[in-house]
Formats: structure tokens, sequence, C-alpha cells
């Protein structure tokens, strides 16, 4: 504590004390079972998953797992909903409801916040003032849209597909959920939704306030479970289109597996985004840009700026910058306010975080992370550089979805340009400079979907996201964000 | 007096701005009526493909790095180059089995398409653009940008007029591709090719081979450095295939089933939209 007797001391270390966000106000039960038809049924397969809290391994509550029955009860559901109530009702009404769901979610934003940081481990400070906030706000925009569409595309009308299967990760769960039903009810779709195995509490709250703004029964079925239900979603014939966000090659299954089937998909999947630093940027801007864009969410996002390429004369100083930068960040409870960085995901997920590393040093890179101690129990990762790395490393090349940044150099424009591009992704990319001509140079030759300029990291419901080759199809977001979910006529 | 003899016109295939024959020496003989030979045909193998594909990547960065209005300047050029071009293009389609008038008509709607999209080439982006008002201070907007290396396999039914509906809004967009021409009908696809090579397009923008579709629909659909394929066809089978070879990189597939090329709907700027990718930046606002 600083006091008005001593000077402020900037030599030594300061200790935060711990400010625990509190949780007396979530209700949790102790099971989930499927949102199918507007209640709460028990699952035909009678299985039920633990979720668990990564930052302890202690189990919150046991949730439903859907299967083929299930997917096709909830298939069945949301086509009913889409015959007898959805396409039949005026637009102007439809965009009330989605406005209703909106409203509803902002007041329990709280109650969201602290689950989404339960369940999946990031940094109550994240679900608090991003994911919530923008899962509302994504609602918020799309229900403008619903009584609008005839203004979207000049010369066209719209016309729903019909029912749409909509599978999300485990990163950003509510905000994925939110992506997913928001534009597709909008263009007056109804929806099966799976969240991932591991985070799918936020999503049966969301079932929960799907119910308080009273949508008519099967216009939102939220069923969870792993694999195999994604699987049987994905081959189900009575569906007319599919919404994944996931790994590139799941995306690649569901493409090959979709073929000749006539229904429509828009992919969201993996990415290896470059983060370009000029001599000239702005180097503590650009410190805290590479900071924020890669170590966000525990580097749990697939547009993170995980290759950072430095132009060589600011290397050293960049990366003393950034060494000293993380020995400043606090990892440990997600429920604190002052944490930076969260817990990993899963088991599954740390495993294959800890195989790529031990990858990167097994062929030659050289590791840096800081001094600070990691929780006992969970799963935790420290925040990790490489340098001496090249382009095929396969910690450079592929995806790790993790708190690792591998870091290269460049001489030139073109050097750097060339390397970005130098990958099979194309969803983000990242440039730093202080010169206005250069940024538009590079970001329109950097081959992918979204660019950050002098930034990194920023979503918003009016701003398309997705990627370029093979980070997928499709936009979500903005304008362009509804063209996955209607037919042109 | 004796008639004057004809000099007969050897049809070849079109990569990188060159007119080679076949890698392979392989042909096929294209008969008109009454069992007529009329050409022998280059039967294009996985090579020359590669090496189109190779020839329409190279040419990307310059081709999608033209202005707007020089890209339009050249579909224009494209235009009038084929209305100089017209009676042969006529006695090629009639040769092909059409009568005088539907080949009249068919190449009439071919240059009117060419002009078509050569004036969408400086407004599909505006079109399709937007500014994006996010709720932070950033600047935002989103831009289409051209997908990359299209492949096409041309409809079978509609030697010029078809080939020249798929062309167009894919090269006025920006991309290159390589074409697999009509195997019934491909005379028109190879002077077509003669007239892109002497309109300002640069070569390797389009690359044009003939063949037979079976032998090369999984080349075109599979090749790892392909960013977008279009099918022109109803064969279940085929575009299915393709489909699922495309799942390989995550190209982006397009079936296209048009039966009657003349009509006004088989125009249309969201066919350019079909090989765009949008790409959105941000930038912050500050001083």
């Amino acid at each position: 504590m600083v006091t008005k007797e001593k000077l402020i001391d900037f030599n030594s270390v300061w200790e935060y004390s711990p400010a625990p966000e509190s949780t007396d106000h979530v209700k949790l039960d102790d099971k989930y079972d499927l949102f199918i038809n507007g209640e709460f049924v028990s699952p035909k397969s009678r299985k039920y998953f633990w979720t668990e809290n990564p930052a302890t391994g202690k189990k919150i509550a046991k949730v439903a797992e859907a299967s083929k029955a299930d997917v096709n009860s909830a298939v069945k559901a949301a086509r009913t909903a889409y015959d007898k109530y959805w396409s039949k009702m005026p637009a102007s009404e439809r965009s009330k409801y989605i406005f209703r769901i909106a409203r509803i979610m902002q007041e329990r934003s709280r109650e969201l916040s602290v689950i989404e940081s339960l369940d999946g481990g990031k940094p109550i400070r994240e679900s608090r003032d991003v994911d919530i906030p923008l899962a509302s706000a994504h609602f918020f925009y799309y229900a403008g849209w619903a009584d609008k569409l005839d203004y979207a595309f000049p010369g066209r009308k719209t016309r729903a597909l019909g029912v749409a299967g909509q599978i999300i990760p485990w990163n950003f769960p509510l905000l994925m959920a939110a992506w997913k039903i928001a534009p597709a009810l909008a263009t007056g779709n109804t929806v099966v939704l799976k969240p991932a195995e591991t985070t799918p509490l936020t999503a049966m709250k969301l079932a929960e306030i799907i119910q308080e703004a009273d949508l008519p029964p099967g216009v939102v079925n939220i069923i969870p479970g792993a694999g195999e239900t994604g699987k049987a979603i994905v081959n189900h014939p009575g569906l007319d289109k599919i919404a994944f966000t996931g790994s590139t090659v799941v995306g690649k299954y569901i493409q090959k597996t979709l073929a000749g089937t006539g229904k429509k998909y828009s992919l969201e999947l993996g990415g290896k985004a470059a983060n370009i630093i000029f001599e000239e940027a702005d180097l503590d801007q650009a410190v805290e840009g590479i900071i924020n864009a890669i170590f966000f969410n525990q580097g749990h996002v697939c547009c993170a700026g995980s290759r950072l390429l430095i132009q060589e004369g600011i290397a050293d100083e960049i990366i003393n910058k950034l060494k000293n930068r993380m020995e400043t960040l606090i990892i440990g409870d997600p429920l604190d306010k002052n944490t930076d960085i969260g817990a990993i995901n899963s088991k599954a997920q740390l495993k294959r975080i800890n195989e790529l590393v031990s990858a990167g040093i097994d062929e030659g890179g050289t590791i840096y992370q800081p001094t600070c101690a990691l929780p006992k129990s969970g799963y935790w990762f420290k925040p990790t550089l490489f340098t001496d790395v090249s382009q095929s490393h396969r910690i450079v090349q592929e995806e790790i979805f993790g708190p690792v940044l591998a870091i290269q150099t460049f001489r030139t424009v073109d050097e750097a340009i060339e390397k970005a591009n130098n990958t099979p992704y194309g969803l983000s990319g990242g440039v730093w400079t202080d010169k206005g001509s250069k940024v538009f140079k590079v970001t329109k030759q950097i081959n992918a979907g979204v660019i950050w300029a002098n930034t990194f990291n920023k979503f918003d419901p009016t701003s398309p996201f997705g990627g370029y080759k093979e980070s997928g199809m499709g936009r979500e977001g903005g304008l362009h964000g509804l063209l996955p979910y209607v037919e042109l006529i | 007096m004796k008639k004057r003899l004809e000099v007969l016109k050897t049809y070849k295939i079109y990569i990188g701005g060159k007119f080679p024959r076949t890698e392979s020496g392989r042909y096929y003989l294209l008969e008109g009526k009454n069992k007529k030979p009329l050409a022998n045909i280059c039967r294009g193998s996985r090579k020359d493909f590669r090496n189109s594909v190779v020839a329409a990547r190279k040419a990307f960065s310059g081709w999608s790095g033209r202005t707007a209005y020089n890209r339009g300047q050249i579909l224009y050029r494209i235009a009038e180059m084929l209305e100089g071009r017209r009676e042969q293009f006529v006695s090629e389609l009639i040769l092909q089995g059409d009568s005088a008038a539907k080949a009249e008509k068919e190449v009439n709607i071919s240059i009117d398409r060419f002009i078509y999209y050569a004036g969408w080439s400086d407004k599909y982006i505006q079109l399709f653009s937007s500014v994006n008002p996010v709720a932070s201070p950033h600047f935002n907007f989103s831009v289409p940008e051209p997908t990359g290396v299209v492949t096409m396999i041309a409809p079978e039914e509609s030697g010029l007029l078809g080939l020249i509906s798929v062309i167009a809004p894919v090269i006025v967009g920006g991309n290159t591709c390589v074409v697999l021409a009509s195997h019934s009908k491909p005379l028109c696809a190879v002077s077509f090719a003669e007239v892109l090579h002497s309109s300002d397009v640069p070569g390797g923008v389009v690359n044009m081979l003939t063949g037979f579709r079976s032998e090369l629909l999984d080349n075109f659909s599979t090749h790892m450095d392909v960013n977008a394929v279009i099918y022109c066809g109803d064969d279940k089978k085929e575009g299915k295939r393709v489909m699922e070879n495309s799942s390989l990189n995550v190209k982006r597939p397009h079936i296209i089933n048009t039966k009657d090329w003349t009509k006004e709907k088989a125009q249309d700027p969201y066919q350019i939209l079909d090989t765009q990718e949008i790409k959105t930046t941000w930038h912050p606002i500050g001083i």
C-alpha cells in the first residue's frame, strides 16, 4: 500500500492484494439437461458428462450428452418451429424477440461472466469486459436486421435457409453461441446448437434466457456433447445449413461430408497470424499490442498473433521490452480481477501445448518464460516466447492455441509480407507502423480476413470476421455475416 | 479455275501467355457435320494443368494489383477484339453445329456480356464494401478482394457464351484462372484465348486447356495452390467429387448449373462476389 509518507518505490515489485469476483449471486444446478423444443429434457442417451473448472480441476456440474436420437429430436423441433412459428411470423416481431434476448443477457451479464470464467478458465476481466458484453451486443445488432433484410443485398431479396446446425468451440463459449444464433434467427432460420464439451454452462444459461424471453418452442435448441454429437449434427439429413467454428481438420471433414448434400456451410477455422512490427512503430504501444495479440484468453484465440515478425533493427529492443512486460503479467485465479492470464481450458489442450512447445525446443528454438509461479491444481501454462525459429519450424507453421509466441525477424517490407503469407492459414494479421501509407500497402497484401493495424484482437458485431484459405469461408458479423444464412432470390 | 486451298488452323492450348501444344503430345479428333474432321484438339494433361496453375499464380499479384479502372478498360478491350473477329466466332459455332441465326445471337450476347462485366470493374467493390460503425474508437472497413487462382470446368453445351459468362466475373474481380473448355465445342475457346492474347490481358491471367473432363476433374479440384473451383454442369457425381476434393485445402467450390446462358439472369454482380474474400481492416482513431 502506498501511503503519503513514503515515496513510491518503482524498483521493487508491487504486490497486488487478491480481488476475487464473488460467486454468491451465481445459481448453478448440479445437472443440466438438453434444451429441446423450449424445455429441458433428459437425454435419450441417458448419458451425462462432467464439466470442470480448469483452474482447480474440480467438477462443477453434470451435463447431458446428446446422442444421435437426441440430435434427431432437436432437428425435428427446430423444423416444426420453423414451419409453424418462425417463418410465419412478421419479421418485425422476430426482431423484437432477438432484442429481448440481448436485453436479458445484459441484465444477467455479471452472472454470465462469472460462469464463463468458472467453466472455461478465462480471466474475469475478459469475460466481464469482452465476452459477455460483445455477446449481447451481437444479438442487439442482428435483432435490427430481421425486418431490414430487403436492404442488405442490392437487387436481391433474401430467403431463410430453414434449420441450421451450429457447432461452436470452447474458447469464447457464449460469444460464439451469439455469433451463431443471432444472425441465424434474424434471417429467419431456426437452430440446433452444440456447445463445446468443456464449456457448456453459459450455453445452458442462454437456454434459460431464451425460455425467459418466451421464444416459440424449438426456435433455438441447445444440445451439449462432444465429437460424436457434432458428427450426428453434420450428418443429419434434416438440416439445411451447417455453421462450424473450430479446427481446420474438422472443418475439412465437414466440407467433405457435406459434398453433394446441397447443404450450405460456413467454416471459421484455425489461424497462425503474423503480427508485423516495423521500426518506425511506437514501440511501447507495439509491445502492449503483441502481449494482447498472443496472451489474450491464454492464446486460445483462432486469430491470435502467434507469429511475431520484427524488423531487424529493433528486434533486440522489442524482445527485451517484451520480456520485461511478461514479468509483470499476473497468472492465476481466473475470478481475480487482477488476473491477466487464466487457466488453460482443458487437460487435453494443455497436453497439445506441451507437445508443440517440446517440438519447438527439440527443433532448436530458444524458449523464454517469466519467473512467475503457477497454481498447484488445475491446468496452467506460462506465457512463452520462442526465438531462433524459422518458417519450417512446427511452432511457426502449426496452430498452438496457447500462450506461445514464435518470433522471427525481417529486413524489408516485401520480406515481411512474404513471411506473413507463408502459411496455409489466412484468418488475421497485425501491422504496427506510424506511416499511414505503409499501413494500407501492407494490410492490403496480407492474405487474411481481418487485419489490425496498430491494434490487435478487437471485435465488434458490426465488423465481419472470417478467413481466407484454410482458415475457412464465410463471414460472421456485420452485413456480410447475413449472407451465410440466406439464399438470394 | 481451281478453288484456292484453304489454310487450316491448328488449335492449341494457352498457358502463361503462350500457345503451346499439349506437353503430352496427345490429341482428340473433333468432327463436324457428317463426321467431317474439323480439327485435332489438344488432349491436355495433368502436367499442362500444373503448368497453368504456376502461370496463373505468377500472374495473380500483377493482375489483382491493377487498378479497377485498368481492369475495366482491358475487359472492354476484350469485347472490342471479339467484335472485330465476330465472323470467325460465328463460323466456328456453325461448324460445331449451330444454325447461322443461333450462332449470330450467341456471339452478340457474348460480346455484350463482356461489356456488362467491364462496367462492373470499378463498382462491385463499392457495392459489396462496408464501413462498420464499431463501438470503440476505431476506423473499420470491409472490402472484397480476389480469392486467388480459380479453376473452371467450363459449360459443355455453350462453348462460347457459357465460357465467357464464367470467365468474365472471375477476372474482372482480379483473380487469375485455369479453364477447361467444352470437350465437344472447343473451337471458340481456343479462338477466345487468341482474343485475350491481343487484348492487353497479361499472360497467365487466363489459361485455356482443352481435353477430357473425366481425366482432369480431379486435378482441377485437388491442386493445393488453387483457391476456388467452378464446376459447370448437372452431373451430380462429378459435382460431388469436386466438392469433396475441395476440402483438401478448403477451396471454395461453386457448382453452376445454368441451362440457358442467353438469359439476363446469367449475368450478375453476385457471380463476381463468388470468387471474392471479404477483408476487414481496423485502425485506432486518436492523436
